[in-house]
């Protein structure tokens, strides 16, 4: 092997000490990380930076020639609200409304998401029969196509879906399960748990395992009771990894789109339309296409996220640094 | 050897030369069906590549949402087909390809008046599309429903009220679900909205929502008090087409508001699972019985490398010969004032479907000028959109109707401030 790489290498060498000669040893580490500038400028900071250029502009031209400047317009358009909590007296009212939906919707998935995923990993780890097929089966959802998963689901909840026949079956009688606000949200957050829970169980099953076992020995020989083990020794030597999976799933619910559109549109009226969805739908669904406000309300969005993703960041540090 | 490798280049080049200049007259179709319209397409078009050589029109079929979101996005980008099926008729008409100096006016004009409007916009009056499928929006009728309940069907001229109350009667007699059911969709409520009154235009001509909240109010109503099948509506969000369709075939619907290109799919799937048929659309109050016209079109776009290739693919699309065989074959109403009068033998259909198309086509008299202004209107896809998000906000309750209606009036002036 050595044989076949020395030449090659004898061969790139010649540039590269010329360009060392040229540019310094120090410099010489820009030359290494411009392919991946490159392809970092180009499809992540280029496409803020159109987002934010966008954001300032108005019409719903596409190319940027044609878009008219408006300066901060879009954003006082989205912030125009005499009382934020009510989306009825804000101008852009769907906005609001996905707002609050999303927020809502983020704080019972992400709480049952953390409880439902802690509870499945402690029981994982514990010795139960057919261990493995079980995380299989925790684990299998997150395989799927978030189409498919919202497929099944409304195959399953429609009017004349699977759980109706049932229904009707027992005698209880079935129920519009999909037209109705509270049942069609309720519904979007159980199935965002089902489908996303088995990753969020893997990462705190990792976390229960790398707990020193000699600590639970020491709390046996104590004769600590299982729920004080847990309380004192399980969940304080998981918190890091409990921290990870919050961050992460709050990050991933403020993006929650492609299963709750494919599975309820955002309906019915506007119950299940998260930001992500309202700012599909402005820049590309609807008509006229306003690229402008979407813009604006993504940039929002990413200020939001980017404090949670700072927020990760100072728990990591505080983590590692004891 | 020489010789040999110069002969061998100067084929290859010659070879690549030929290859580069059949390419460059390569054609892209974007099309879409509701039935079989790409097919017949490419069918008649194959006519017109062996009569027109070294052209080779690729149809590109895609579904109907790319039309709608995706081909606006590509012709802004130039990056468009060379032609396409729409039906946001006026809506691109900046991207059109002016037809008139390839193609002869006085034919176009005379064979198919109105419609050429309809893809016409302020200062940009050329001919710009084949109007390929006329339909015209209208009820389907489940004639057995109505029959095992022993309920007469309302006769020409009935309203709203009454085809509710027959529809209610049908289903209190029989174990079928819903008594109406309409599409979601802007387009469809909009002859149902002029006969409740629905101006659509102020009086300067630019789009508005006056005189729509009475339909509105009994819109909501029907679907409050189960007139309506509310899963249509109320189950999806933002401003999603669905239509009630496998309803209507599965026959849970007694009465179902859609339109004139659903009858193949009806003809297919309903079978002889029961009878039905087309009726007029229903009046209101405002003493109109409207139906919506509307259907999809074929455009050329200005960004085509080969404007008079794509002039001539429509032309020869719009011949009265081609034009016939193409609306027989995929049993759609003629826009072709020639071949709508001499009248149309669609093919394959059965007795109902033929009866149906016969139907939709009588009613076209009856559309309101108001229904045919707004059809051609560039901004009526912001103001479908717009009707349908708010009456649903309106349906499950999130405003009540006279706030959805201020809310969809200010949604119509800044969609329009924002397109001038």
């Amino acid at each position: 092997m050595l044989h076949v790489i020395s030449p090659i290498m004898r061969v790139i060498e010649i540039p590269m000490l010329a360009l060392q000669r040229v540019l310094g040893i120090n410099k010489l580490a820009w030359v290494f990380l411009f392919p991946n500038l490159l392809l970092f400028g180009l499809f992540a900071f280029l496409p803020v930076i159109l987002n934010v250029v966008y954001a300032t502009t108005g019409g719903d031209n596409v190319l940027l020639a044609d878009r008219p400047y408006v300066g901060p317009r879009n954003f006082g358009t989205l912030m125009d609200c005499s009382n934020y909590l009510d989306p009825n007296s804000c101008r852009e009212d769907k906005f609001w409304r996905a707002v609050w939906n999303t927020s809502w919707f983020v704080t019972l998935q992400v709480g049952m998401m953390v409880c439902f995923s802690l509870l499945t990993a402690v029981i994982l780890n514990g010795e139960i029969r057919a261990r493995g097929f079980f995380r299989s089966v925790f684990f299998f959802p997150v395989l799927l196509s978030p189409v498919v998963v919202a497929l099944i689901w409304k195959w399953i909840l429609q009017r004349e879906g699977v759980l109706n026949a049932f229904l009707d079956w027992t005698g209880i009688g079935g129920f519009n399960w999909l037209v109705d606000a509270q049942w069609a949200f309720g519904w979007s957050v159980f199935i965002s748990v089902w489908a996303h829970m088995g990753f969020y169980t893997l990462i705190l099953l990792a976390g229960l395992q790398a707990i020193p076992r000699d600590v639970y020995d020491a709390a046996t020989m104590d004769r600590a009771s299982p729920w004080r083990t847990f309380r004192r020794i399980t969940l304080p030597l998981l918190a890091p990894t409990m921290l990870v999976v919050l961050v992460l799933a709050l990050i991933k619910g403020v993006q929650t789109f492609d299963e709750i559109y494919a599975f309820t549109g955002g309906g019915p009226g506007t119950a299940t339309t998260f930001i992500i969805q309202y700012i599909y739908e402005e820049g590309f669904a609807g008509a006229p296409r306003l690229f402008g406000l979407a813009a604006a309300a993504s940039l929002l969005v990413a200020l939001v996220l980017i404090l949670l993703t700072l927020v990760q960041l100072w728990a990591n540090r505080k983590n590692a640094n004891g | 050897m020489n010789k040999k490798l110069m002969r061998t280049t100067a084929i290859l080049a010659g070879l690549s030369m030929t290859a580069s200049a059949v390419a460059a007259q390569e054609i892209r179709f974007q099309c879409y069906s509701d039935g079989n319209e790409c097919e017949v397409y490419e069918d008649l078009l194959s006519r017109f590549e062996a009569q027109n050589e070294g052209v080779d029109v690729i149809v590109d079929v895609v579904p109907y949402q790319a039309i709608l979101e995706n081909l606006p996005v590509q012709l802004a980008a130039s990056t468009g087909p060379d032609l396409a099926k729409v039906t946001d008729l006026g809506g691109l008409n900046e991207y059109y390809l002016d037809l008139t100096p390839h193609v002869d006016a006085s034919y176009w004009e005379e064979s198919f008046g109105e419609t050429l409007n309809w893809y016409r916009v302020g200062d940009r009056q050329g001919i710009y599309g084949l109007h390929s499928q006329l339909t015209i929006t209208g009820p389907f009728v489940n004639a057995t429903l109505f029959e095992q309940a022993g309920v007469e069907m309302p006769g020409e001229g009935a309203t709203w009220d009454d085809w509710a109350a027959a529809s209610r009667a049908v289903i209190e007699a029989t174990d079928a679900d819903f008594p109406m059911a309409m599409d979601r969709s802007g387009h469809r409520v909009a002859g149902p909205a002029i006969s409740y009154g629905a101006k659509y235009f102020d009086a300067d001509g630019v789009g508005s929502f006056d005189g729509f909240e009475t339909f509105a109010e009994a819109f909501v109503g029907w679907n409050e008090d189960g007139t309506m099948a509310r899963d249509v509506w109320a189950s999806q969000g933002g401003s999603t087409y669905a239509d009630a369709a496998q309803e209507f075939i599965n026959g849970e619907v007694a009465f179902y508001y859609s339109g004139s290109w659903q009858v193949g799919r009806m003809d297919e799937q309903v079978g002889d699972f029961f009878d039905w048929q087309v009726v007029g659309s229903p009046c209101g109050p405002a003493g109109a019985c409207s139906g919506m016209p509307g259907g999809a079109g074929i455009v050329g776009f200005e960004g085509t490398e080969h404007p008079e290739i794509v002039a001539s693919i429509i032309d020869f699309l719009a011949a009265e010969e081609n034009y016939a065989e193409a609306a027989a074959r995929t049993r759609n109403l003629p826009a072709h004032l020639g071949v709508a009068a001499a009248g149309v033998e669609f093919e394959n259909a059965s007795p109902a479907a033929q009866a149906a198309l016969n139907g939709f086509a009588g009613a076209l008299p009856d559309v309101s000028p108001v229904a045919f202004a707004y059809q051609g209107y560039s901004g009526n896809r912001a103001m479908f959109g717009i009707t349908v998000e708010r009456l649903s906000q309106a349906i499950v309750g999130e405003l009540s109707v006279s706030d959805a209606m201020d809310r969809a009036a200010s949604d119509l002036e800044s969609a329009l401030a924002e397109t001038q």
